[in-house]
Formats: C-alpha cells, structure tokens, sequence
C-alpha cells in the first residue's frame, strides 16, 4: 500500500464544496474539501453525525454533483454510478423480493458483469459462507436481523469485486464480535484483491485499525480539520490494538473527533431553539 | 378447529340475530323474510331459476370494468408515482372524478353510450380506474430510491433496473390495486344495472324490488355479498403466494 508519491491520485477532490436547496434555504454541507486517494489507499472519514460524510461519498459514488470545486476519478470527473465502484449504503438496500443468494447473485447477472453459471455460484458460496449466511441462503431479507441485512449488502457489494470500495458505516449494525470478523475479512478481501477504499466511521478505533490515511472533518459544513498518516504496515492483526503507538493516535484523534461532535451538537441545539 | 369455529362464529351470530328480528314481531314479518325463507327461495332461483345466468352477467361486467380498469391504472398510476412532478397537477383532476359516485354519471352515460353492455362496462371502468389509479400511485411514491441506486452501483443499465428492481415493487401494489378495484365494482355493480338490465344481479334485486319481493332481494344482496368475497379471498392468497417476500400483505 505504500505506493510511490509520483503516483497519479485515482480520487482527487479538489476545493469541493456541497451546498443543498432545503425548505429553510440554502444548506451548506461541505466546503472548500480537498483531499487525494492514492491507487490501494484506504481512507477513513470521521467526523460528527449530520456534518456531511455521506454525501462526499455520494459524490464519488456519482449520486450528488458538487456545488463549487470538482472531483476527479482516475482523472475525469466524476460521472454517473458504475460497477467498478462498490458502495455499501449506510441504509444497506438489501432488494426485499429477493432471497439471500439472489440478492449476492444481483450483480453477477447484470449485463455489465458476465460471469460463467459456474464461477457466479461459486462466488455466491463463498461470501454467504465468509458472511455467515450459509444457513439462509433461500430466506428473504424480512426474516434477517439488522447485522444479517448489514452483511448482506457487504457481500453482494463485494461480489461483483470493484476496484472502489465505497463504505458508509458498513459495520454499524454489528456486535463487537463480528464487527471484528468483518474487519478482518474486509482486510483480506483488500490484500488479495488490491481496492481503493473510502470508509466512513464513527469508531476511531476501526479507523485507525483499517486505513492508511485518516481524515477527520469539522461539524456542519464539513470542512478538513486535519489528516492523519497511519504508521502500520500491512497485513494488521488484532494484536495492532494494544500497541502503545495506536492509544496515542487514538488519543489524539479521539480529542479531536470530540471537539467537532460538541461543536455539532451546539450547533443542532441553536438550530432547535 | 378452533379456527373454523372463529371463522364461522360471526355468521352464525348473524343469522341468529336475523331470526331473532324477524321472529320478534319487532318487524311486520312480510318486511323482513326468516333465513330460511331467503335460503329457500335462493334454492329455487338458482336450480332453474334465473340466478346463474344473473351471476354470470355480473361477475362477466365486473370483470371486464375491473379489467379494462385496470389495465389504464397500472401504468397511468405508476407514471404519476415514479414522476412525482406531474402528480402535483394531475392529482386534483383525478380527486375530482374519483369524487364523483358513479351513479351521478349514468344519465350521461345513456346519452353517450346507450343502454347496452358497453354503458354498464364503462361504468364500472370509471370506478375501477379511479380506485385502481390511487393505490398504484401512493403505492408507487412509496419505493425507496435506494433499491435503484444501489442497482447502479452495481452496474445495472436502464432497462435491468426497470426489469429487476421497478417491476418486482410495483407487482404488489398492482394486487392491491386489483383488490381495491374488485371490491369497488363489486359496490358498484347495481348502479350499472340501474341502466335497464334485464339480466345480472343488480337487474334481479331491482326487478324483486318494483314487486316487493324482500326474499328475492335478499338473495341478490347476499350473492354480491358472497362472491365479492370469494373473489378478495382468491386474490390475497394469490398475493401471498406471488410477493412472499412482503413483511404484509397489502391491506
Ligand atoms: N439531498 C439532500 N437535500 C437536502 N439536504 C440534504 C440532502 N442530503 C443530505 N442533506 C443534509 O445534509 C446534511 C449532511 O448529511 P449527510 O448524510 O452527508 O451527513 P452524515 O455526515 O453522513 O451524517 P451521519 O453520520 O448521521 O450519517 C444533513 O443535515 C442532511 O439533512
Ligand atoms: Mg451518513
């Protein structure tokens, strides 16, 4: 993952800022963002509830157009949705009509990933079993917890392999146990595959554990408060938690995450009255 | 068991309040005919009697009004409901001719139309589109977006998200519509008949009307009753069957 810094960024955001037209006027949610993703990066994204996280990954993903400033992907802006970016929805999606199997099958059978019968079901196999839904593979998602719907749309976004991982919150639904399995797998996923990652955390300790770059972003209107370098190589394990270099970032980080939470909830306060 | 017997208990209680009415005195008996008088003379209308023939025109009108109903609302109901911006002024229009009860509009019908099938047809098209188009609309406005972005993460093209993502959400709410359109013309089916029927159920309880025949009525009413919910029955089973994976079942 430590690629060369003469290497051309694959997402750049260039002075980004994301102004929506609401009822009451005018609201700003990102301003003047500009932050790089190299190729294999993974970038984390924290920062308080309702600053505007979602939607600088909705840019990427290609579901909201910036107002002022330009993202670039691998050098073109960004235009509509596309299979070579997987992105996991805060609110899942998991498709309601359809069974587990054929909810991770979806994009094997669209046109713009052909597959061999035999290759799609083996690959079908593989996430049910890696996610624990082996078991229900003929269930449709109404009789799933909210961990299981969770692990569901991971899995079918990481069956059509994206070079882009695209996550928003992927892992907030689960216990602490298989919070950490998921993190795990997802941190195999990336070394046998090789992705470009965005994640977009409240845990600093998942942000830290996972990704190479943080970047922690102010209350409403996110703007970068300040981005940070992970200093652990690849691969991690669970033993990485109880180094002393990882309490200090995650002490720093955490007081800096603390005071943009505060500032947000003054904020939502002022906004009540 | 213990189903049936909750199942059967409302009826039985029912007809045990019908006799206790008609055998009270309360009522002048030749007002109100005993169960068993109306069970009787159904026998008779229905073994050689007219009442086959009169269910079969019926149930032929229905279906062909909730039909041809239904084949406009789906899609006019699901472009107001994708469109949300043609809906703000096509709602009112359709609020103003679904206000309207049908039978106001017979007259006119006549005028237009005559007095044949086509008059009492049309009829109830008008009110099985006009309940069918509302339910697909509301129903349609409902879908989350989010099924069709997460489609094109995915890689889908237009015509797969149409395919594998708007189809399979609007199948439910076209059996409901389907439901809510049967169960309105089913109301509506003695309007229809007003329009000089000889034959069909409405045509029978208004023919037993004009010669004080209560029993004959009755009979009428208690067909209507019976198959309109037979028909509801068909069709919530076959929605349990084709959309298993609704948490419920459309009401
Ligand atoms: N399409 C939109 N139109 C109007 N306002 C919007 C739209 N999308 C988001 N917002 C508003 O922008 C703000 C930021 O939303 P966003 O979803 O990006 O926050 P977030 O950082 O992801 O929050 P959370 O951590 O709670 O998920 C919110 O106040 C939200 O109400
Ligand atoms: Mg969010």
């Amino acid at each position: 993952m430590s690629a060369p810094a003469c290497e051309t960024p694959r997402i750049v955001f260039y002075r980004v800022s994301v102004e929506f037209d609401t009822a009451h006027g005018p609201l700003r949610v990102v301003e003047d963002v500009s932050f790089s993703v190299r190729d294999r990066e993974f970038v984390a994204i924290i920062g308080p509830s309702g600053c505007g996280k979602t939607t600088m990954m909705n840019i990427v993903a290609g579901f909201v157009q910036p107002t002022g400033g330009s993202v670039t992907l691998d050098g073109r802006p960004v235009g509509g949705p596309g299979p070579e970016r997987g992105v996991i929805f805060q609110e899942y999606g998991v498709f309601p009509w359809l069974t587990v199997e054929q909810n991770i099958a979806f994009g094997l059978n669209l046109a713009a990933n052909r597959l061999p019968a035999a290759e799609k079901a083996q690959i079908v196999q593989r996430y049910m079993g890696l996610m624990g839904l082996g078991d229900f593979a003929k269930a449709y998602p109404k009789h799933l917890s909210g961990g299981m719907r969770q692990r569901l749309a991971i899995a079918r976004a990481y069956a059509v392999k994206p070079q882009f991982l695209l996550m928003d919150e992927p892992f907030g639904a689960l216990d602490a146990q298989t919070r950490s399995n998921m993190q795990d797998l997802l941190l195999e996923v990336l070394a046998a595959e090789g992705k470009t990652v965005m994640l977009i955390t409240h845990s600093v300790e998942e942000a830290i554990y996972l990704s190479s770059k943080i970047i922690v972003v102010t209350a409403r209107p996110s703007r970068i408060r300040e981005v940070i370098d992970v200093p652990f190589a690849y691969p991690r394990d669970e033993g990485l938690h109880e180094r002393a270099e990882f309490g200090e970032l995650r002490s720093h980080i955490r007081d800096l995450v603390m005071k943009e939470y505060a500032a947000q909830q003054r904020q939502t306060a002022r906004n009540l009255e | 068991m213990r189903r049936t017997a909750l199942i059967l208990a409302p009826w039985v209680l029912m007809v045990m309040i019908w006799y206790a009415v008609a055998l009270s005195g309360l009522v002048n008996a030749s007002l109100m005919p005993t169960p068993h008088q109306v069970a009787a003379r159904f026998w008779e209308l229905a073994n050689g009697g007219r009442l086959p023939r009169d269910i079969w025109m019926s149930t032929q009108r229905v279906f062909l009004g909730v039909a041809l109903g239904i084949a406009l609302a789906v899609p006019v109901g699901f472009l107001l409901g994708w469109y949300q911006g043609l809906r703000s002024f096509v709602d009112p229009v359709i609020n103003f001719f679904r206000a309207l009860p049908p039978i106001a509009l017979i007259p006119l019908v006549v005028v237009y139309f005559g007095i044949g099938e086509p008059a009492k047809v049309i009829i109830l098209f008008y009110a099985s589109f006009f309940a069918g188009v509302i339910v697909m609309y509301e129903g349609i406005a409902q879908i989350s977006p989010i099924f069709v972005r997460v489609a094109r993460t995915l890689g889908a093209s237009d015509l797969e998200i149409f395919r594998k993502v708007i189809v399979p959400l609007t199948v439910p709410h076209i059996l409901t519509a389907l439901r809510v359109a049967l169960g309105v013309a089913w109301a509506t089916l003695v309007a229809s008949e007003l329009i000089a029927a000889q034959q069909g159920l409405g045509a029978l309880i208004q023919n037993a009307g004009s010669f004080f025949q209560l029993d004959i009525i009755y009979v009428g009413i208690i067909c209507i009753g019976f198959i309109a919910l037979s028909m509801d029955l068909a069709l919530r089973a076959a929605s349990r069957r084709l959309v298993a994976w609704q948490d419920r079942i459309g009401s």
